[in-house]
């Protein structure tokens, strides 16, 4: 036995609790910390380098591992932290954002890795995370993934076009 | 706290048909059929309040209110809906102390006092903000969620993400004090709901996937200040084991065992948190939890029991010193985390009427255990479970299934059940009409592949993948109502989306849980007939409550708001294309997306007048 309720009067009782609601109150929805992007030049001659070669996209995955970033972002998909494979960006999704990114750490949540990676290391992690939205080139890609559980191999998928985000206050930590 | 008198022709006329309805009710009442009920002295006369998530010291989450019952349920309609902003994952509780209601937000946990006395209608009268870190909404395994602040005496106590434990004043708002006790840059969290007993705040931290050495510690209610803190590895003057340490069973006799069952200095790694429940049980002063997985989830790097992880805790209220303990998943396998709900019973066991906590474990067994000694009577299956073979009651050993061990450099299928357990925090309810223990759980099984782990301080510290399913029958949830003294269902309800709500009995004989995808739903404690439902706008993962409202009234409130480990994916949002995505979560509820939309919204209902 089921019992709808009339939209129109479900609408009507939301619209007397919030009429009756102190409007400096309401405050909830932007508590979460500015999301400022950090100017970061591009022209980067390194970001070609990286992002173009198979063998440093591939030092990249197993970084991704091993540097725990796995936890946090999946093989991509997200958890703890945004996903990566989509192809929204809150930080600008060039390498040299990336890369950034890496090290300084973001203020919702991505912690920094310098000190724990070198700078080779973090170009390394940048060109796979690039590759994770299929943003490159399918020569450099991998045709399989690492882990167990068989995501789409990359070479079969097709490029997601970035959009730069700027992501809802109180949504996951940024990348 | 005191109820607002209230006078007024219709409620009065309303209290007449009420009154009415009052023989056939309380005629009603009778010892539960099977014996079983809430421990003595830890239930309190029903006063129409929830000034703690799970209702009372034995965590009955029983409202002995009965205008809603059996008979009229199907009449219940939605008289207060209030978005609170929040689009993640709900899972505190509204709490209702005289004529105010509290709801408790995920990050960045504010606390919203509601007048519901005020005129013409409920209002907003304060919000509190503790602003914590946002850093620390990184360092979250499963969403940002709180499960809830607690009322006493005046003040409510809460936890806060970044590790704070904080008092206001209940009635201003106001802070009264607030203490640091958990380190986000080490991982360490807090999402659990504190329990408040003797004078004392227990609260515990999250962060069993950070590497994390987890701890419960006590604070004085009055000034916030450490009373003592016991921790769930290591040696054992941290794990506040002394002369007082009766556990039942051999294995969990010896000294230093929290370090001597790691390999070396593993412990100081090793998980153990306290992120779930604790009851309380006032005549012996002894609280009652489990401790969570050790870390990493790869066990190939932790040989050993890992003591204290993944088990049950007896301790002392004043002192914390452990009377007891047993280990449910020695050298847990799957994330087990031991930190669900304990209801205290007073209930025949073999014919004779015994003290003891029952609780619907994450490994799929209903656990029966003596509060007195430790010793487990039963742990018969409330799920489909084959990653174990039973449990030898003697030993109070559970017997792993040697095939569905993870391994280094292979992929172990179709474990179930999942890391997420038979069923994770969300918490049962006990009715002492029934003597039935209503169960919202999942149905989900795995394929977990591991790896080794390294150790990153405020990194997680896993090693393992992990990609969830349905279950057996293609239901990925179940209601179950178990009745604890027979040792087995009494009757069970298939739901198509994993249940991540708790429950709710009330004394109308009428159970409420809701669903991932939004139903709110009212079943028949009895047989568990449909009686009711309605759709929210987002799904429910959220405590249901009921209460008695200013006029006299009889209400059931929920909050919307989809999220946690389980509804991460809509919370996020996440990319569906992953498997892996939230620990493996995303896999078995890939549909959500279609199903349910982020939300954050409380929901009142009633009864026409």
């Amino acid at each position: 036995m089921s019992s709808l309720f009339p939209a129109s009067a479900a609408l009507l009782c939301t619209f007397f609790l919030l009429a009756g609601c102190d409007r400096e109150e309401r405050g909830l929805r932007h508590q979460a910390k500015a999301e400022t992007m950090a100017f970061v030049p591009s022209g980067d001659p390194r970001a070609n380098d990286y992002q173009n070669n198979a063998f440093q996209l591939s030092q990249g995955q197993r970084l991704f591992g091993w540097m725990n970033c796995v936890g946090c972002h999946s093989h991509g998909g997200g958890g703890m932290g945004p996903p990566l494979m989509d192809n929204k960006w809150r930080y600008g999704g060039r390498m040299e954002d990336i890369v950034y990114t890496i090290l300084n750490g973001r203020p919702n949540g991505m912690p920094p890795f310098k000190g724990r990676v070198t700078q080779q290391q973090a170009w390394q992690l940048a060109a796979y995370v690039h590759s994770l939205s299929i943003q490159t080139r399918k020569d450099v890609l991998g045709a399989r993934t690492e882990e167990m559980s068989n995501v789409e191999p990359p070479t079969l998928q097709s490029p997601r076009t970035p959009i730069n985000e700027p992501p809802a206050p109180g949504h996951a930590p940024g990348k | 706290m005191r109820q607002r008198p209230f006078v007024r022709l219709k409620s009065l006329r309303f209290a007449a048909a009420s009154a009415a309805l009052l023989p056939l009710a309380f005629s009603q009442i009778h010892a539960a059929p099977n014996g079983a009920r809430p421990a003595a002295g830890a239930t309190a006369p029903e006063d129409g309040q929830w000034t703690m998530p799970s209702k009372d010291y034995a965590s009955t989450r029983y409202s002995g209110l009965n205008q809603v019952n059996r008979a009229n349920v199907a009449k219940l309609k939605p008289v207060l809906t209030w978005d609170t902003g929040s689009r993640k994952g709900q899972e505190a509780p509204p709490l209702v102390v005289g004529s105010m209601m509290y709801l408790t937000m995920p990050f960045p946990n504010n606390i919203i006092a509601i007048d519901l006395a005020a005129k013409p209608r409920p209002a907003v009268k304060w919000v509190f903000r503790p602003n914590p870190r946002p850093m620390s909404q990184g360092v979250a395994c499963c969403d940002v969620v709180n499960r809830g602040a607690v009322y006493s005496n005046g003040r409510l106590y809460f936890n806060t993400l970044d590790g704070q434990v904080i008092a206001i004043d209940a009635n201003s708002g106001k802070q009264v004090w607030r203490t640091q006790v958990g380190n986000i840059m080490k991982g360490e969290t807090i999402t659990m709901s504190p329990l408040v007993a003797e004078g004392k705040v227990i609260v515990g931290d999250s962060g069993g996937e950070f590497g994390v050495r987890g701890w419960i510690m006590a604070l004085d209610a009055a000034t916030g200040k450490v009373a003592w803190k016991a921790f769930h590895t290591g040696p054992d003057k941290d794990v506040l084991i002394g002369p007082n340490f009766h556990p039942y069973y051999a294995k969990d006799r010896g000294t230093d065992l929290g370090v001597h069952t790691w390999p070396p200095d593993a412990w100081k790694i090793g998980g153990g948190t306290t992120w779930g429940w604790i009851a309380y049980d006032p005549q012996t002063k002894t609280i009652f939890y489990g401790t969570g997985n050790p870390g990493p989830w790869n066990p190939e790097q932790r040989p050993g029991d890992n003591k204290w992880t993944t088990g049950v805790f007896a301790r002392d209220v004043a002192t914390g010193q452990a009377r007891w303990f047993y280990q449910t998943t020695p050298h847990d396998l799957y994330d087990h985390d031991d930190i669900n709900e304990q209801i205290l019973l007073d209930m025949p066991v073999h014919g004779q009427i015994r003290q003891v906590l029952v609780r619907p474990s994450r490994s799929g067994y209903m656990q029966v255990l003596d509060r007195k000694t430790g010793q487990l009577y039963s742990a018969n299956p409330y799920s489909f479970i084959n990653a174990y073979a039973g449990v030898n009651l003697k030993t109070g050993e559970i017997i792993p299934v040697h095939d569905k061990s993870p391994k280094e450099g292979r992929v172990v299928r179709n474990i179930c059940p999942t890391a997420s357990g038979a069923k994770d925090w969300n918490p049962s309810a006990f009715s002492p009409r029934t003597g039935l223990l209503y169960v919202p759980h999942e149905n989900l099984c795995m394929d977990e592949g591991v790896m080794e782990a390294n150790y990153i301080a405020g990194t997680p510290y896993l090693g393992s993948d992990v990609k969830m399913y349905a279950g057996p029958g293609g239901n990925r949830g179940t209601f179950t109502a178990w009745d604890p003294v027979a040792g087995k269902a009494a009757w069970e309800l298939k739901e198509d989306l994993p249940l991540w709500s708790p429950a709710l009995a009330t004394a109308g004989d009428v159970v409420f849980y809701g669903t991932m995808d939004g139903w709110f739903k009212a079943v028949d404690a009895l047989n568990g007939h449909l009686l009711w439902k309605f759709k929210l706008d987002s799904g429910i993962i959220g405590q249901p409550i009921a209460y008695r409202g200013p006029d006299g009234r009889e209400y059931v409130a929920v909050m919307s708001g989809v999220g946690g480990w389980a509804g991460a994916l809509v919370s996020g949002p996440l990319d569906p294309h992953d498997p892996t995505a939230a620990l493996g979560f995303v896999n078995a509820v890939r549909d959500l997306p279609k199903l349910t939309k982020a939300g954050g919204r409380l929901y009142v209902f009633a009864l026409p007048r």
